[in-house]
Parts: structure tokens; C-alpha cells; sequence
């Protein structure tokens, strides 16, 4: 009972001070050295070499049954490995002397350390990199094969709407859902049902044209939220995880063994979208281009309204509630309210990309495994959590590696790179590529003991703070 | 709090000064902003509130003191919605002639009727700034939801507006106008309160419900505080303290109720409280320890130690 106590220390938000600028190069060595050799360096060289033996392991051959030790000795082993200490090494002296490379780095950035600048100021400071990286985006599939195309839709471009929407449960309200797919698998047999009667066994009366699913996607995916969410929003952290893990299992179990959905076979024969409006006709059909700009255009448009979403009352209610639910509720926040809201909003998200993706593609219900769902909280992750643009690059990243990694490697192997990278990312990047500022800010002040960065742990706990 | 001094003296003494002389004394046409009955809360077999009445008068400042574990915050807790009591009423009047009930309805529209508070330990949202803290309870009253925000419409644009004005100038009120873009977590102790107390502010309160809101902060502070509080009060808005801080209590409060194990044992002005003779034993332990209790150095300014002080004792 610390009663005297009261005034705990304020911590700064900048993680820490840049070190003074060094007078010469021999000051820069004898800083340099000493960053090197120091505890923390010399554990930083650990860390690295394991890294590298990980590396090693990974790319080596696969062990036999008849050697089980087989792979660990061809990869220690074998001539190979001096390049990976290499990489350790060269990653290694990177981390180390980071910090003394930061002061030029972020020269630029020092206002942002000082006295939070106005959200509504931020707002039009990366407009200018947007439009680039949509100039970028729209000119990109024509230096690409159609293989690479067909890719940038189902595996990118799918999986950034997924995780634009997932973002508004993680990144904004702070709440972990696993079985995020589940919507997506909605939006998809939703699709299957009213467009075709042959897709799967049940079928509506009428088939419609896939654009007119949308919206019925769009509420269905988010009446799914709400029922899922009705009950078990009043579980935090860990429990809500495993109760939408269970839901998202549901789902796909459902899918795989309802003979109204044709089981493991899957849906065959979704139409294709096509708009048949005011004298236009246009049909998708088998070139992946026009799906891509579809999506893209979803994208950006999903984008814009949960950027303003974000910035509205409603994004600093979701902010509040994931910094201090208590003191959410008694500022006059509907709390399980708006934790439903973002349910819904970012299931129906997922239930849109459910239709777009049904209607490009034949899929079974091995689409909608966990494995896609965990994907998906990866992406999150790894882009930055609460970072619209963060989580649309981490979707190019990440499926970009599986990518470029589907004919190097098995297609078994893949996620273990996937572990590798998100691990590495997580210990020197944890706010991920693209951080969000308030993210960042809430990252930073955790570290310090203030707050609960970790909105997907446990309710906040500082009744046994100061006082 | 050593259990000894909760076990001994407190159960011999309490009785004869507990409640039984408080509640009858009820007058039928009192304006009350909250008329609490009965109040009791158990947490297994703890008793954390037995049978507490609190009569708060509309546009008072009431202090409700008492040591260490004596109830007092848990019967905010009560009031705000944080907790149901097992037994009582809570009746909260916004306005004359307007009464809700207040038992069993969530916190969040508790304090859309009218009831605002702030906490112990203060519970600001870290990484957002001042203003964003002050606008989330402004805007807690505005209308326009999710597809407004994203349509981008008049309405949304005005009252968005009208939200920043509004925390700017409860930002200016508790003295806080030039932090307003600083995150809320940077901010020194003393201004975190005062940013605690303009949140809650911001949700347009009738009852405003202080918990130790004075803890931590240093003298020029406290002042500043009291000036505040006395401010706060003159615009309308009642005002109910927890506060150890005597000098504080006795500077701005009109009446004070004392708890003690979950009871009420004594309610009248400061002056009249410091001298109940309950009061005292409540605080010391016994009433003939030595002579400090008494006319030049009363309870208060032991209670004003806080609670390590009088363990030490």
C-alpha cells in the first residue's frame, strides 16, 4: 500500500534520445565499438546467429526418416553456412549501429516526437505518397505475366481487403479475431447461392447477376458479425481469440460436410461479374486485369471511408475503448456497441471480398481453413495494426514472398518463411511495416509501463498502479 | 491497512455511532441530486457497504471521507454503475422533478443521464492527446455515426467542429490550453488530473463525482484545484469528492459525509465532522491516545497524511 507513492514518472514518448552527434570519425568508431561489444550488443550478435542457423536449416535439404539428424548436419555442416553467418554477421553490425545511424535518419521525423500534432492536421500529409503508390498500383500488371496478375487478385489484392477489414477489429477496436475467414466463406457460398443453381446444391429461385449480391453479402456477412458478436463481445482478449476461432471452424466444418454446399467439392461454375447498365455490357471473364482494377478500386474506396471513419468520433471511441475499456464506459462510450460495430463493419467487408472472390474462381471449403484466417492477422500484424495503408503492404509483402517463394520451395514449407519473417519483424519492428501513429505511441508508452499497447491481451490491470 | 486496527476498536466503536441516527433525519422536500438508500455490497463475504444513505443536495459540494478501505470509492463505484449493489436504491435527478434510477444500468448511460467521474488512478486514454480525451467525452453526445463519418456529411462536419470548440474551451477551463495537442501521457501528474477532470466535464455532467483528486499533486496545485472544483460548482454542476486532504475538504466542501467499514458514522459541515467524536476514534483508533485528537490539531490534518501516516503512528 504505497500511499505515498502518488506521482509515478512521466515517461517520454520518444523510445530514446538520439545520441549527440559525434564529433569525428574516430568518436563515430569508438561509438560504434562500444555499441558493438556492449551486453546488449553481444546478445544482438546471439540473436543474429541464430537467425542465420535458422536460415540455414530452412533452405538446407529436408531430413529423412532413416537420418532424422540429417538436415541440422547438411546445414551446419556443409560449406553453405559461412554464408549465412555472413548474413548474420552483416545483420547483426545493421541492428547494432542502428541507433547511431538513427539521428540522420530521422531528421525529418523529429517534429513528430514532440507535442502530438492534430489528427485532423495529419490528414493530408500522405496524400501525395498515396496517389504515387496508386499510380504505382495501376500501371503495375502490365510489367507483369498473367500468372503474376491472377496472383496480385486472388492472393493480394483478396487477402489487403481481408485485412482492410480485419484492421477495423485489431487495428481500431482492438479486439483479436481468428476466424475472420468465416465471413469471408459467407460472402463467397452467399454468392454461390443466389447467382447460379448449379454451383451448389441449394439455389435461390432466381439467379442474379453477381453485383447484386454484393450488398446482400454485405449484410449477411454483417448480421453474422452481430450474432457472433451479440454474446461473445463481452469476452476480452484471449477468450473473444478462441470463441471466433471456434466460430471460424464452425463455419468450414459447415461448409465441408452440408451437402447444401456440396461438401469438400466445392462450388463450380459461379458467374462471372458483368454490368449490363444504361446501354454499357462489360463482362469479367478469364483475364485477371479487369479484376484487378475492380479490387483496386475497392480498395482504395475501402480505404478512404475507414480513414474517415478512423478520424471520426467513432475511430476515437474504438481508440479509447482499446486504450482503457473502463474508462471508455465511463466516459459515455457504448462500449459493446461500438465493439459490435466493428464487428459488423469489418465482417462485412470480409463477406464483400467473399463475393468478389466467388465470382472470379471456383473454391472449396479448403479456402476457408484457419490457416487463411491466421494469414490474414499476419498481414494485419506485419503491415501495422490500425495503418490502412500498413495492412494493404503487408498484404503485397507477405503474398508477394509466398509468391515468389511457390516454385523455390514445397508449397508445405512456405509458411515456416512466413514464421521466419514475421519473427524477425516482430522483434525489431514490432508497431510492423507501416505503423499507425497512435499504435506506435501506444507501443512506445508500454514499454515504458504506461498503458496496455497490447489491446489484444487482457483488460487493463493498473488498479495496482500508484495507489 | 494492518488488519488489527479494522478488527478491534472499529467494531466496538462503530456501533454506537452508526447509521441508525443518520437516515431518519430526511427532510421529504430537500432537492436532491442523488438520494442514495440502504446501499449495501458484498464481495463474498466481504461487506464493502452496509445499509450507506447519501443525500446530496443539488448544487453542493459534498466530500465523502474515511480511511483506507472504509467504502468510499466502491460507493462511487456503486453510483457510476461499476458496481450493483446487492441492496438499495440510487435515485439520480438530473434536474427538479426528474428522477432515474440508477441500480443496474451500465455506466456508459449512467453517464448519459448526467454523471460524470474521474478515478484514483487516473485513467486517461495514454497515447491519445489532451483534446482527443476531452472530445471522446464531448462527443459521446453527438449524433452522427458510421455512415455519416464516411459520407462526410453537414452534420457530421458540424458537430465535429463543435466538439473541438467545445474541448478547447474545457481545455481553457481547467487551465490546460496550451497542451492541447500534447499526448495525454506526457503530461505532468497534476495537469493528467485536471485532464481527467475536463473529460469528464466534457460528457455535460449534473453530478460530477471526484475521486481523490487531489492525490499526488503538491500545494500550489491543490489550490489551483480548489479554485477549480469552486468554479466547477458555480456553474450548476453538483460536485461529490473523495479527498484524504483535509484542508481541501474543509476549503470548498459544504457538508461532508464520513464512512468507515462501510458505514455511514457521521455527516454534518467539515467543522461539525472534525469534531464528532466517531470521527475521530475512526481515524486514531482510540479516543484517549493522546491528546492530538482535539481542539488545535484535529482528524483532519492526520487524515490529510494519508494512510502509510497514521500506520506509522
Amino acid at each position: 500500500m504505497s500511499t505515498t507513492s502518488a506521482t509515478p514518472a512521466t515517461p517520454s514518448v520518444a523510445p530514446t534520445p538520439p545520441p549527440s552527434q559525434p564529433g569525428g570519425a574516430a568518436a563515430l568508431g569508438r561509438a560504434a565499438a562500444a555499441a558493438l561489444f556492449s551486453l546488449a550488443g553481444l546478445r544482438q550478435l546471439g540473436v543474429c546467429v541464430l537467425i542465420g542457423l535458422t536460415l540455414a536449416l530452412m533452405t538446407g535439404p529436408n531430413g529423412k526418416a532413416a537420418e532424422p539428424l540429417g538436415a541440422v548436419r547438411h546445414a551446419i555442416l556443409a560449406p553453405r553456412i559461412v554464408t549465412y553467418l555472413i548474413i548474420a554477421a552483416v545483420l547483426w553490425l545493421l541492428i547494432a549501429l542502428w541507433p547511431l545511424a538513427r539521428p540522420l535518419w530521422s531528421m525529418g521525423q523529429a517534429a513528430a516526437r514532440g507535442p502530438v500534432t492534430a489528427v485532423a492536421q495529419q490528414r493530408f500529409a500522405p496524400l501525395g505518397l498515396n496517389l504515387a503508390l496508386l499510380i504505382v498500383a495501376i500501371i503495375m500488371p502490365m510489367f507483369f505475366s498473367n500468372a503474376a496478375v491472377t496472383w496480385m487478385v486472388d492472393g493480394v489484392g483478396i487477402y489487403a481487403l481481408l485485412a482492410l477489414g480485419l484492421n477495423v477489429v485489431i487495428g481500431y477496436a482492438g479486439m483479436l479475431d481468428l476466424g475472420y475467414i468465416a465471413f469471408f466463406a459467407i460472402g463467397a457460398y452467399t454468392t454461390a447461392y443466389f447467382t447460379s443453381k448449379t454451383a451448389i446444391s441449394a439455389h435461390f429461385p432466381v439467379s442474379l447477376n453477381p453485383f447484386f449480391v454484393f450488398p446482400i453479402a454485405f449484410v449477411l456477412a454483417a448480421v453474422a458479425g452481430v450474432l457472433l458478436g451479440a454474446p461473445t463481445l463481452r469476452l476480452r482478449g484471449d477468450y473473444l481469440a478462441i470463441v471466433t476461432l471456434g466460430f471460424g471452424e464452425i463455419i468450414q466444418l459447415i461448409a465441408n460436410n452440408s451437402h447444401w454446399t456440396n461438401g469438400p467439392r466445392g462450388a463450380f461454375g459461379v458467374p462471372h461479374l458483368s454490368i449490363h447498365l444504361l446501354g454499357i455490357n462489360y463482362s469479367w471473364k478469364l483475364d485477371p486485369k479487369p479484376y484487378y482494377y475492380l479490387l483496386l478500386a475497392i480498395i482504395v474506396l475501402v480505404m478512404i471511408a475507414f480513414g474517415r471513419l478512423e478520424r471520426s468520433r467513432i475511430g476515437r471511441a474504438w481508440a479509447a475503448i482499446r486504450e482503457d475499456e473502463i474508462a471508455a464506459e465511463a466516459t459515455g462510450v457504448p462500449t459493446l456497441r461500438l465493439k459490435l460495430l466493428a464487428f459488423a463493419i469489418g465482417a462485412s467487408v470480409s463477406g464483400f471480398a467473399g463475393v468478389l472472390f466467388a465470382s472470379k474462381q471456383f473454391f472449396n471449403p479448403q479456402i476457408f481453413s484457419l490457416q487463411a484466417s491466421f494469414l490474414v492477422v499476419t498481414i494485419v500484424i506485419f503491415g501495422g495494426m490500425g495503418n490502412r495503408l500498413g495492412v494493404v503492404v503487408g498484404s503485397v509483402v507477405l503474398q508477394g514472398l509466398a509468391f515468389y517463394l511457390r516454385d523455390k520451395v514445397p508449397a508445405t514449407d512456405r509458411f515456416i518463411y512466413f514464421g521466419a519473417v514475421v519473427i524477425v519483424m516482430m522483434i525489431f519492428r514490432p508497431q510492423g511495416i507501416v505503423p499507425s501513429r497512435r499504435r506506435k505511441r501506444e507501443i512506445s508508452l508500454a514499454e515504458h509501463g504506461v498503458g496496455h499497447a497490447d489491446s489484444l491481451g487482457s483488460a487493463p490491470t493498473s488498479e495496482s498502479g500508484a495507489r | 491497512m494492518s488488519k488489527h486496527r479494522a478488527a478491534g476498536p472499529g467494531r466496538a466503536v462503530l456501533v454506537p455511532g452508526g447509521p441508525g441516527g443518520e437516515s431518519p433525519a430526511g427532510d421529504p422536500g430537500a432537492d436532491l441530486v442523488v438520494d442514495a438508500r440502504d446501499l449495501t455490497l458484498r464481495f463474498g463475504g466481504v461487506t464493502s457497504l452496509d445499509g450507506v444513505t447519501l443525500r446530496h443536495h443539488r448544487g453542493e459540494i459534498l466530500a465523502v471521507i474515511g480511511p483506507n478501505g472504509a467504502g468510499k470509492t466502491s460507493l462511487f463505484n456503486c453510483l457510476t454503475g461499476a458496481y450493483k449493489p446487492q441492496q438499495g436504491s440510487v435515485a439520480f435527478s438530473p434536474e427538479p422533478g426528474r428522477s432515474h434510477s440508477i441500480v443496474g444500468k451500465t455506466p456508459h448511460s449512467i453517464t448519459k443521464l448526467g454523471v460524470a467521474r474521474t478515478f484514483q488512478n487516473i485513467r486517461l486514454f495514454p497515447a491519445l492527446s489532451a483534446l482527443e480525451n476531452v472530445q471522446i467525452g464531448v462527443e459521446m453526445r453527438q449524433r452522427y455515426g458510421s455512415i455519416g463519418a464516411i459520407l462526410g456529411t453537414p452534420r457530421m462536419r458540424r458537430e465535429e467542429r463543435s466538439g473541438v470548440e467545445k474541448s478547447i474551451e474545457l481545455l481553457e477551463l481547467v487551465g490546460l490550453r496550451h497542451r492541447v495537442h500534447e499526448l495525454s501521457a506526457s503530461l505532468p501528474y497534476g495537469e493528467q488530473r485536471r485532464l481527467e477532470i475536463a473529460r469528464a466535464l466534457g460528457t455535460g455532467p449534473k453530478l460530477l463525482l471526484l475521486d481523490e483528486p487531489a492525490a499526488g499533486t503538491n500545494p500550489s496545485e491543490k489550490l489551483e484545484l480548489a479554485e477549480l472544483i469552486r468554479t466547477i460548482a458555480g456553474t450548476g454542476v453538483s460536485v461529490l469528492l473523495i479527498e484524504h486532504d483535509m484542508r481541501l475538504v474543509m476549503s470548498v466542501a459544504a457538508n461532508v459525509t464520513v464512512l468507515n467499514f462501510g458505514r455511514v458514522i457521521a455527516h454534518g459541515t467539515p467543522a461539525e465532522v472534525q469534531r464528532d467524536p466517531a470521527v475521530v476514534e475512526a481515524y486514531l483508533g482510540t479516543q484517549d491516545d493522546d491528546s492530538v485528537g482535539e481542539s488545535d490539531a484535529p482528524a483532519g490534518d492526520l487524515v490529510g497524511n494519508g494512510g502509510t501516516g497514521r500506520d506509522q503512528h
